[in-house]
C-alpha cells in the first residue's frame, strides 16, 4: 500500500478529536489512593508499618551510606525486639517497648540517593507512593537533605535527616517536617574557635578549599566567621567541584599564597584525596609567615580517617560523635553494632540509628502514626542516654542541641579503628546560637 | 499488518489507550506508581524528540540534556516570578529551550558526525559547569533552584491568598501531584508522539532521512540541507525543553545535574536500546531504563530473600548471593550486560527484536512478500 506523507486539514481534525476524547478517558481511571485515610500511608489495622530508608550507595558518599543501612537494619532489629537492644536500654525517657512500634512490627524499604537530589526525590517518592513508607530518613548530603524534607513536607511524610551539616537544613530551608540530630555548621564553628585559638594562636592566615554546593558554603561561612573573630585573615575560599578526585590544582597555590593554615571544607572521599594530596605536597612540614603550616578539617569522621590513613595525624576538626566515646548510650551501641558486623560504627551510623529510636519513640509518645502529633511529641522532646548526654530537640528549628566533640587525628593509635582523640567535649551552651538567627520558616502542621 | 500502520488515526487511538492505561497493567510488575509513570512520560518525550535528531538524520547529540536543563530551570523560574500554573512554565521552558538550541545547533552543525557529537558534548558541559559555579545565582548551584515562599509569583499574588505552607503547582485548580500529574505529561506525550508520528510520515521527515543516508548527494541535487538539519534540532531541543518544564510542573526544582553528560548518555542509550529511528523503540527504552534505575535498584537482600522463600534453604542462601551483585546497586551493572547483549544481537535495538519475531510467525502463513517485510518503522 502507498505511504500517505502528507495530511489533509480533515484528517487533523479527525486525529485532533481522537486525542480530546483520550484526554478524557483518564476521568475513569483517576486513582485517589488516600482519599479514605486521614493521613498519607496510615497503616490502620495493618500487622506492619514501614521506613524508607533513602541512603546514597553510589557516588562520593557511599561508604557513609552503606555505614548508615547498616544502623538502620540495626535499629530495625531492636525495635523489633531481637538482637540486645542496644541504645534501647540506656535511652531515657524512653516509651519504646522492644515490639515494633505502637504494637506494630517495623518493616523498611531501601533506595539509593545518588547524592543527587533528583533521584533522592525520585527514590523518596517511590517509598511513599509505592512502598507505603510512613516515614523517611537517611543522606549524606545536605543538598539531598534538603531536596528530600521539601518533598516530604509537600507529600506529608516525616523526614529524619541522616548525615546533613549544612545550616540550611534546619535553618533557611527547614520545614515543619523535617528533623535533625546531627549537629551544624554554625557548631562545628563555634566549638572548633576555642581550640584553633589556642593551639594556633589568634595571627593566623587561612585558606580555604570548599567543596561547591550547599554544605561547602555553609562550612566554610562557618569557620570564616568564628576564625576571623579570633582575628585569623581568610586570604582566599576556592570552591572545588563534588567528587573532583585530582585536587592538586587546587593545592599548588596554596603554599605561596601567603597562608599557613589550609581550611578543608570537604568531606567523604573528596576529604580523603584533598588531605592526602596535601599532606604528599608537603603543607605539612613547610614553615608559613614563620610558623608551622596547618590543615583544619572542620567536619571529620572516622570512615575519612581511615580513608586518609597516616594523615590524618594531629590534624583538628569536629564530629558529632565518635564510638571512643565512654558513656552508657556510646558503649551500648559500639557493643550491639560490632557484634553484628565486626566493626565499630560511624557518626553516620550513630546519627541514622538515634534518628530512627526518636522517631519511633515520638510514635509511642504520640499513641498514632498521625504526623501532626508525631512532630508536635518530637518539638522540645529532651533526652539522655544516646551517646551524646542531655539532648533537646529544639521546637523552633527542630534541630537536636547537645555537647559537640573537637577531634583530634590520633598520632597512636591502637588499632585501625582508633584514629580519632577527642580533644574537648565542646558543651551545648557555648554552641547554641538563637532559633531565628539563621532564618527559614518551619510552615505548616498539617499537610497542605 | 501495513495497513494498520499506514493509518495514524488507529495507531493514534491505540498509542493513547496504551498510554492511558499504563497505571493498571504496569502495577503488576510494581511500576504502577505516580512517579515512576511521570518519569516514563517525561523521559519519552525527551526520547521521541532526541529520536527525530539522532533517528532521522544520523546525528548523534551527545548534548541533549542541556536543553531539558535549560527548560527546568525556565519554568521554576516562572514559578517563582509569575504563577504556580504549569502552563506558562511549560510555555516558557519550551521557548528558552528552543533559543538555547538554534544557538548550539547553529555552531555545532558546522561539523558533522564525531565532531558534531563532541562539539554538543562541550556545549552541555558547559552548561552543566556554568550552571554550577558561574550561574549560581541563576540557578543556585548543587543545590538546584526551588521555590520559596517569599516569591514574588507576580501573576498569582493578584489573585490568590499566600497558603501558609509552600504553594502546590497547578493547571488551573488540577493540582499535579499523583496519577493527576501523570495523565497531565500523558497528554503531552501523546500530543508529542503525534506530532513525531507525523514529521516521521512527511515530505521534512523523508528530506531529514535522505540527509541521513547520503548528504552530499542531496547537497548535488540542490538542497541546502543546513535549514533541515537546524530544524531538527530545534525541534529536538524544544521536546527536551518540554521535558523539562514537565519534570519541573511535577516536581518543582530544577538542578544542575539534570545537564551533566551522562543524562544526555543516558538518552543515547534509551534510543539505542529501544531501535533508532523507530516510532516506539527509544519509548521502550525509556521504560526499560527507568525502570531499572527505580525498581531494580531497590531490591536489597531482604527482597531476594523473599523472592527465593520457597526454596530449600541452602539453595535460596546460594541463590541469594549469586543474584545481589545484579540488583540493588549493582543495577547498573545489570543494565549495562543487557545493553550489551542487545547491540551485539539485535543492533536495531528491540524493536529489530520484536521485527524477527513477527517475522518467525508470519512465515508459516503466507507467502505473500508483503506481509512478511517489516512494518515501515523497522528500519
Amino acid at each position: 500500500m502507498k505511504l500517505k506523507l502528507t495530511q489533509s486539514r480533515r484528517d487533523f481534525m479527525k486525529t485532533s478529536s481522537g486525542i480530546a476524547l483520550a484526554g478524557a478517558a483518564p476521568m475513569f481511571f483517576m486513582k485517589n489512593a488516600w482519599a479514605e485515610k486521614d493521613f498519607v500511608n496510615n497503616p490502620g489495622d495493618g500487622k506492619s508499618v514501614t521506613l524508607g530508608f533513602n541512603v546514597p550507595q553510589t557516588g562520593a558518599y557511599a561508604d557513609e551510606g552503606a555505614d548508615e543501612l547498616r544502623a538502620y537494619k540495626l535499629a530495625v532489629k531492636h525495635l523489633n525486639g531481637e538482637g540486645d537492644g542496644g541504645m534501647m536500654n540506656t535511652f531515657k525517657p524512653s516509651s519504646l517497648k522492644g515490639n515494633g512500634v505502637l504494637g506494630k512490627k517495623v518493616e523498611y524499604v531501601t533506595g539509593d540517593t545518588q547524592t543527587k537530589s533528583d533521584a533522592a526525590r525520585s527514590s523518596a517518592k517511590r517509598m511513599v507512593e509505592k512502598d507505603g513508607a510512613l516515614m523517611i530518613t537517611g543522606g549524606s548530603s545536605s543538598g539531598v537533605a534538603v531536596a528530600v524534607q521539601a518533598y516530604c513536607q509537600e507529600a506529608g511524610v516525616l523526614f529524619m535527616a541522616g548525615l546533613t551539616h549544612s545550616n540550611d537544613t534546619t535553618g533557611k530551608d527547614k520545614r515543619r517536617y523535617g528533623f535533625r540530630h546531627f549537629f551544624n555548621t554554625e557548631m562545628s564553628g563555634a566549638a572548633l574557635g576555642p581550640v584553633l585559638e589556642k593551639e594556633m594562636g589568634k595571627d593566623r592566615v587561612a585558606y580555604h578549599l570548599t567543596a561547591d554546593y550547599n554544605w561547602g558554603w555553609s562550612q566554610e561561612g562557618s569557620i570564616k566567621k568564628y576564625s576571623e573573630e579570633l582575628g585569623w585573615k581568610t586570604q582566599a575560599a576556592v570552591r572545588t567541584p563534588l567528587g573532583a578526585g585530582d585536587f592538586s590544582q587546587y593545592i599548588t597555590p596554596v603554599l605561596n599564597s601567603g597562608a599557613d593554615v589550609l581550611v578543608l571544607n570537604h568531606y567523604g572521599k573528596d576529604m580523603v584525596n584533598s588531605l592526602t594530596q596535601a599532606v604528599q605536597f608537603g603543607l605539612r612540614d613547610k614553615q608559613a609567615n614563620g610558623k608551622d603550616f596547618q590543615i583544619v578539617v572542620p567536619l571529620f569522621s572516622r570512615l575519612m580517617a581511615q580513608g586518609a590513613g597516616e594523615n590524618i595525624k594531629g590534624i583538628y576538626g569536629t564530629t558529632n560523635w565518635n564510638w571512643s566515646l565512654e558513656d552508657e548510650g556510646s558503649a551500648a551501641f559500639v557493643k550491639s553494632f560490632g557484634a553484628e558486623y565486626g566493626f565499630p560504627p560511624s557518626q553516620a551510623a550513630h546519627t541514622c540509628y538515634v534518628q530512627t529510636l526518636l522517631y519511633a519513640n515520638a510514635c509511642e509518645m504520640a499513641g498514632t502514626f498521625y504526623p501532626p502529633e508525631v512532630i508536635k511529641a518530637l518539638e522540645g522532646f529532651e533526652f539522655d542516654g544516646m551517646g551524646n548526654g542531655a539532648t533537646e530537640y529544639r521546637a523552633e528549628d527542630h534541630q537536636c542541641f547537645k555537647d559537640v566533640l573537637v577531634v583530634q587525628g590520633n598520632d597512636n593509635p591502637s588499632s585501625q579503628f582508633d584514629l580519632l582523640k577527642v580533644v574537648q567535649e565542646v558543651p551545648r551552651a557555648q554552641v547554641e546560637y538563637p532559633a531565628d538567627m539563621l532564618g527559614g520558616e518551619l510552615g505548616p502542621y498539617e499537610k497542605s | 499488518m501495513k495497513k494498520f500502520f499506514a493509518n495514524q488515526w488507529l495507531v493514534m487511538l491505540v498509542f493513547s489507550a496504551v498510554i492511558l492505561t499504563m497505571p493498571i497493567w504496569l502495577s503488576p510488575i510494581g511500576a504502577g506508581y505516580p512517579d515512576l509513570l511521570q518519569k516514563f512520560m517525561i523521559f519519552g518525550i525527551f526520547a521521541i524528540g532526541f529520536n527525530i535528531l539522532f533517528g532521522l538524520t544520523g546525528y548523534l547529540s551527545f548534548g541533549h540534556a542541556a536543553f531539558l536543563g535549560v527548560g527546568s530551570y525556565a519554568a521554576v523560574w516562572s514559578f517563582k516570578l509569575l504563577t504556580m500554573n504549569v502552563l506558562p512554565a511549560i510555555i516558557f521552558a519550551i521557548i528558552v529551550a528552543g533559543l538555547f538550541s538554534v544557538v548550539i545547533g547553529y555552531i555545532s552543525l558546522r561539523r558533522s558526525g564525531i565532531y558534531f557529537s563532541i562539539l554538543t558534548l562541550a556545549f552541555a558541559q558547559m552548561s552543566y559547569n556554568l550552571a554550577y559555579s558561574v550561574l549560581t545565582p541563576v540557578t543556585n548551584g548543587e543545590t538546584g533552584l526551588q521555590l520559596e515562599r517569599a516569591d514574588p509569583r507576580i501573576i498569582d499574588s493578584l489573585f490568590v491568598e499566600p497558603t501558609e505552607g509552600l504553594p502546590l503547582t497547578n493547571f488551573f485548580s488540577l493540582s499535579l501531584s499523583g496519577y493527576e500529574g501523570f495523565y497531565f505529561c500523558a497528554a503531552f506525550l501523546i500530543i508529542g508522539f503525534f506530532i513525531s508520528l507525523r514529521i516521521f510520515r512527511s515530505p521534512f521527515g523523508l528530506k531529514l532521512r535522505a540527509i541521513k543516508s547520503n548528504q552530499t548527494r542531496m547537497q548535488y541535487t540542490g538542497f541546502s540541507t543546513k535549514p533541515y538539519l537546524l530544524s531538527a534540532f530545534v525541534i529536538s531541543g524544544m521536546y527536551a525543553g518540554l521535558a523539562g518544564g514537565l519534570m519541573a510542573a511535577t516536581d518543582p526544582l530544577a538542578g544542575a545535574e539534570r545537564m551533566q553528560w551522562t543524562a544526555s548518555g543516558e538518552v543515547v542509550l534509551m534510543t539505542i536500546l529501544g531501535g533508532v529511528g523507530t516510532l516506539i523503540g527509544p519509548l521502550l527504552g525509556v521504560g526499560i531504563i527507568k525502570y531499572f534505575e527505580n525498581i531494580f535498584s531497590a531490591i536489597n537482600e531482604n527482597v531476594l530473600m523473599a523472592a527465593y522463600s520457597g526454596l530449600p534453604e541452602g539453595l535460596q542462601h546460594f541463590l541469594v548471593t549469586v543474584s545481589s551483585p545484579f540488583v540493588g546497586e549493582g543495577w547498573h551493572l545489570t543494565l549495562g550486560l543487557m545493553f550489551m547483549l542487545v547491540v551485539i544481537f539485535l543492533p536495531g535495538g528491540i524493536m529489530e527484536g520484536f521485527d524477527r519475531i513477527k517475522r518467525l510467525l508470519m512465515k508459516p502463513f503466507s507467502r505473500n512478500k508483503d506481509a512478511v517485510e517489516s512494518a515501515e518503522e523497522g528500519h
